[in-house]
Parts: C-alpha cells; structure tokens; sequence
C-alpha cells in the first residue's frame, strides 16, 4: 500500500514538476534551465511551507507511514529473535525514508536559501535572511525603550513628571545651567558648587553670626546640621514617591526595582522593624546567662562580649566608725532618725489620705461581716472547734496586731 | 515599605540589563532538569541536549524534589529556577511507572510558565552510537535546519504545539545574515503516527551540483528518538496575545565616531593608544639592555663622583 502511494506521489510530483522526480539521485541534471526551476521552487513552494527565517521547511501533506508505525515499538520488549529482527529492518527503513524526505525538504530551503541575494566575505558568502514567518512568543513582555522611536504601537512610555516640575511648569521655572566651580569667600578660593570640599561647606564656617530670633542655649552648628539632614530626607522621601509614581506607569529605568523591605504584619499598619546591633547583643547576653554558671564560665564566640550586668550591685557602708567613708554609715541613720523624731515629725503623714483609707477599711469590713452572717452560719459550728487550735489562736492575734497597727497609723 | 533597589557596581547594572526586557530580545536560555527520578536513558537525552545547546543552557545536576509542572503548586520552583538562571526555556526529565522515560519541555513568559508539552522518550540512540566521518561533525552554535515531515505537524494539536516547542528550543540564535559555508545541521521530525515523532540529527554534507545550490544530503549524526507526546498545555488567549507582541523596526543604534558632511565626505575617527616603547619585546637580548647592568653602572658612576668628591676635599 505504501509502495502505491509512494508511486502515486511519483506521478503527481511528475504532473506537477513536468520532469522532474523527487528521489532521482540526480536531480541537478535538470536545474540547467532556470526558468524551469524557478518555476519548480514556486511549485514546490505551494506543496510545502518555507518559514527561510528559521530555515524550517514543513511537508504538511505526507501521510502517517502506517506500516512502519509498528517499527516504533520497543523492539526489545519483543521476545521472538525473529520478529525483532523484521522490526529491526522496519525502523532502518522508517529511518531511511525519513531521512531522504528530510533530504528533499532540506533541498527546498537551501534552493530558496542560496539563490537570495549575497555578499562576499572572506570567511563564506553573506546572506540576509527574511524575516520569520513562524511567530514564536516572547521571552518577557515589550520593554518600552526610549531610544525606539520606530513604531507608533510600542512608543515609549511617557514617565510621569514629578511633583517638582509640575510645580516648575505651573510656575514658569526653567532650568539654567550653573557653574560647576564657584568662588568661596570664606577661604578665598575657587570650589566645587557640590560634593566633597565645596563651597560653604558645614566645616569651613568658623563663625556663625547671632541674630535676633536666635534662642539661647541652642548651638547654631548643630542646628545648621540638623537642618540639613532633614533636608536630605526630605528629598529622598520625594524621591521615592516619584518612583513609585513612575513605576505604577511602567516606566521605570530596567536597572531599578522597587523592592518591599519587609510586609507589614497583618492588622498592624507599620512594617516590623528591623532588629538594631544592639537589641540583638542583649537578647544574645541574656540567652548566655541560661546555664548552671549564669553564662560566667561558658566559652565565648568570636567577637563576643562578655554578657552586661543588668542590675544593680548592692553596696555595704563600712560599719566601724571613723572619717570619711566611716562616717556615712551613721549619718544615714542619723537622717532616717531625724525625720522620725523631728518636732514636725507629723508632717511625714498624710492625715487626709490615712483617713479615707481608714474609712474605706472599715467600711470592707462591715460589709464582710453582713455577707458572713447571712452565709457563713453553716461555716461557725465547723470554726469552733478550730478556735481552740494553736495555730488559729495565732493567726488571730496576728491579724488583731494588724488592726490595731492599722488604728495606731490612723491617729 | 518600599527601597528602591539599585545596583552597587557597574558590573552588577550591566548584568541587570542584559536580564530586563528588551524591545528586541536576546537568545532564549534553556535550563535542563531532573525530577527525583531518572532512568539511564533520560540522563542520556537530558546531557546529549546540553550538548547540542552548549552555549545557551544550563544543566542542573541535582534532584529536583518538588517540580511537578503540569501540578498547581508544582512550578514554583521552576519559576524561580528560571527566574535565577534567566533561562525560557526548559527541558525536565522524571521516571515513574506510570509515564517512564518522561521528558516536559515547556517555556516561560516573563518567568512563569507559557506552556508545556509532555513526551516520552523511547528508541534513544545516543551520538555515540552514529559512526560518520569526523569532518562533517556540526560546530557548537551553527543554525540549524528544520525539516518536518507528515500532516500530523498541521493537523493534529498536539504534534502542532510539539513543533513549535521544538523549533524554539533547537532553532539557535535570530539572525540576520547568514553566512552560507556555516551551514551544515539539520533536525528531522517526522510524525509517524497522530501521537508519535521521530526526531534526529542530522549533519549536512554539500555536495557540488553544477548550480548555485549545492546538493544537500544528510548524514544521521544523534541523537536520535521518539518522542511519544502525552500531555500538554497550550497558553491560554490573553497570554499568548500579549506573548506573541512583535516589533517590526528595530531600534536604530547610535552609530559612534563616524560625522561627516557635503564637502567632507564621512569621517571617521580612529583611537590609537600611545605607542609603548619601554615595553616592546626585542629580537634578542643584548646584555648591555639588562636592568641590573643599568642599576650597576649608574651607581658606579655616583661612587666615582662620590671618590672624586672625597678625593677633592682631602686636598
């Protein structure tokens, strides 16, 4: 069946080409006419498709060689010798005919191919090849570059201006070149209008005149610097919202890229902030101090401090009297003393506040009372054997001693 | 919050550029893996494709453990890969059971996935195995010829999309001109049947015909295989719409150091650096020539002049 329809294709090719025939092994007998060939390539141009841009040809009418799909099969997975073998032969054969057809295809391009138009060069002649026909998708999207001007579809996009020449524009502000170089007075030379060793640069200025408005106790050179730093933060700030107004467009120079620091935790406005050199030393320190030894004896890592003392160390006057230190011990008492026995020795109590709280106590304590009698009748039989006990005697005389602390505080 | 991230280095800006989108694109890269199983075979196809896109794809080594693309959730790291190594392109072999000898071959768009094409490898033959006149071997980077044989390239979907997949991944660099003695590689794809193609490669031999055109035959130099397709996803519409964005004019680019006008005709200006004569290599070494002869002689002469000095005093 495939030898007919190979056959088959040999008549119509032979119709269509007047003479020539696909698999003669010399086809280039007949090229010498070239009108003939010309009209040949158009011919065989309509019977297979040409993309000469990627040097692809496609033969779109070759029917499935469904004889030889069989030879696709994994021929090892067949156990009989015999019926390898044949399918063995199957797959030469499959692979012959593919490559002659292959041969034939590759034939068609190259006709197209050699005859464009070339250059000479001393490495093989030049040709320019055709743009593509098979449109294959980009890698990444259009990037609108601002030197192509070529195509009204893919013009640049415009970058928004900024709140600045906005501003300009509206006001009529144009911008004027300066000079680079500028004549300082203080030091008498000529200096650069920015950057390092400038004019009226913050560490020339000796002598910053007092004015009227001046507020005393304030230094004019820290505040000239502060001012300045403010300035530069501003600027940035404004900075960033111009990117960001910029690339909400789409026009943000390729080598930019807005990158979110850190995403705000959910709920929280603010973005989590970054843990400084010195919170982490501290929470380093007190991980240390996690052992038997408090962190004293552990052994530290490269460029580890030793761990901080947090708290406060207490300290001991000396208790033999004498002059200087010896003395302190007993002038602390002497001040503690003082206050107690002094003629004003009242006016260390706050009349007003021991008598509301006075006040408020007994009236906790009636309440409680009024709450256990309705309640606790159930509860006296089981107190009175208790009463007898040690223990609750103690207790007792304890919380009297209070209350009557409570009274003797409250004269 | 937002930073604004720029780079540090003029190496490191240049390097952003060459990654960010272009109006006229660059080669597409091709990134080349494995899931966590492979079979001799697919190591085989997975290297032999390496091979034959040296100079514009990246091998990964390592097991891969959770690409799954066809899977939701199983191209994340995929993207990311080809996010990091800047390729579209990529080629993932995997083994199981069910589907052996697996290969995904799949493209990205702005670094997600475009689409993807499944198939099964089988009747590999590696290049090794092809015995050819060394001289005819394909050099790295030539462009490629494409020959596709059967109806099943227009027909049938999937063989469809297959060609395309394949004409992307082995067509090499756009070009322009094409120089005509650096021919001499072709890929034959042939559909056998709706659901199977065989694929080689093969080196051109020219031969002399009598004409302008020589006369083309083929030499099969491997790999060469069946690529059995099973699944695939094509990009849906909005994609490809956005994908397939062409530019018909390129940019002009800035032509540097060339002027010119009526009465002067073009010029051109030329750099040359200073001629360096101190450093130039000579025919052969004269002793006189050597820096430590130098050295010697002029500190003889300063003690002479010293002695002569001495000598001076004292009388």
């Amino acid at each position: 069946m495939e030898v007919e329809m190979e056959a088959q294709k040999y008549q119509v090719d032979l119709g269509n080409l007047m003479a020539l025939d696909p698999h003669h092994p010399f086809p280039s007998s007949l090229s010498n006419r070239k009108s003939l060939q010309v009209m040949e390539v158009e011919m065989k141009a309509q019977k297979y498709q040409v993309d000469l841009g990627n040097l692809m040809a496609l033969d779109p009418h070759h029917p499935f060689p469904s004889s030889l799909s069989n030879s696709c099969k994994g021929f090892l997975a067949i156990q009989n010798p015999c019926e390898r073998l044949h399918i063995y032969f199957l797959r030469e054969e499959l692979v012959k005919q593919c490559l002659q057809k292959g041969s034939e295809l590759v034939q068609e391009i190259a006709d197209a191919l050699f005859n464009l138009p070339s250059t000479e060069d001393p490495d093989g002649p030049l040709v320019r090849l055709p743009p593509l026909t098979t449109r294959l998708p980009r890698e990444k999207h259009v990037r609108y570059s601002f030197f192509s001007l070529c195509d009204s579809a893919f013009l640049p996009k415009p970058k928004p201006p900024t709140k600045w020449e906005m501003f300009a524009q509206k006001k009529g502000i144009k911008n004027r070149k300066k000079d680079k170089v500028l004549y300082d007075e203080q030091t008498g030379t000529w200096k650069r209008r920015h950057g390092y060793d400038r004019v009226n640069d913050d560490k020339d200025v000796p002598i910053i005149e007092a004015k009227m408005t001046d507020e005393p106790g304030e230094d004019p050179f820290v505040k000239r610097q502060a001012e300045k730093r403010k300035r530069v933060e501003k600027q940035e700030k404004s900075r960033l919202q111009n990117l960001k107004q910029a690339a909400k467009v789409g026009a943000l120079p390729s080598h930019v890229q807005l990158a979110a620091t850190a995403l705000p935790i959910t709920g929280t406005q603010s973005a989590p902030k970054k843990v400084s050199k010195d919170e982490l030393e501290n929470v380093a320190g007190m991980a240390a101090t996690a052992t038997a030894s408090g962190g004293k004896f552990d052994k530290k890592l490269p460029g580890e401090k030793p761990a901080k003392h947090v708290g406060k160390y207490r300290k001991f006057l000396p208790v033999a009297e004498g002059t200087g230190m010896g003395s302190l011990e007993k002038q602390q008492t002497d001040k503690v003393l003082n206050k107690l026995i002094s003629k004003h020795s009242h006016e260390i109590l706050n009349v007003d506040k021991a008598v509301t709280m006075f006040n408020v106590k007994r009236e906790k304590r009636k309440n409680q009372q009024g709450k256990s009698s309705s309640t606790s009748s159930k509860l006296k039989p089981q107190k009175k054997p208790l009463k007898n006990s040690s223990k609750k005697g103690s207790f007792k005389k304890g919380s009297s001693k209070k209350g009557s602390f409570k009274k003797g505080q409250s004269k | 919050m937002l930073k604004v991230k720029t780079p540090k280095t003029a190496k490191a800006r240049r390097e952003v550029e060459k990654r960010a989108p272009k109006l006229v694109e660059n080669r597409k890269k091709t990134l080349i893996l494995q899931g966590t199983k492979t079979s001799n075979v697919l190591n085989a196809v997975l290297t032999e494709i390496h091979h034959l896109k040296k100079e514009s794809s990246i091998r990964y080594t390592r097991k891969n453990e959770n690409i799954r693309p066809f899977e939701s959730g199983g191209e994340t790291s995929l993207e990311f890969f080809s996010l990091k190594t800047d390729c579209s392109l990529f080629v993932f072999g995997s083994h199981a059971k069910k589907r052996p000898h697996n290969l995904v071959i799949g493209r990205t768009y702005d670094h997600h996935i475009y689409d993807l094409v499944e198939v099964g490898v089988e009747n590999f033959k590696t290049m090794e195995s092809f015995s050819y006149e060394k001289k005819l071997a394909p050099r790295v980077g030539s462009k490629p010829f494409f020959a596709f044989i059967g109806e099943g390239f227009q027909n049938v979907e999937e063989l469809k999309h297959l060609k395309e997949v394949l004409l992307d991944l082995f067509r090499g660099e756009v070009v322009e001109n094409l120089n005509l003695a650096g021919v001499d590689r072709v890929y034959v794809c042939t559909a056998v049947s709706s659901t199977r193609v065989f694929f080689t490669h093969c080196a051109l031999r020219l031969k002399k015909s009598g004409t302008v055109v020589p006369r083309m035959e083929l030499v099969e130099v491997g790999p060469s295989m069946d690529f059995v397709v099973r699944r695939h996803r094509l990009p849906n519409d909005g994609l490809r719409k956005e994908a397939m964005k062409t530019v018909t004019e390129q940019p002009k680019k800035k032509v540097k150091n060339v002027s010119g006008d009526v009465i002067q005709g073009k010029i051109g200006k030329i750099y040359i650096p200073d001629q360096q004569v101190g450093d130039m290599a000579l025919s052969h070494k004269a002793k006189g020539l050597k820096r430590e002869r130098r050295e010697a002689k002029a500190n003889n002469e300063a003690n002479e002049h010293g002695s002569k000095k001495k000598k001076a005093d004292s009388e």
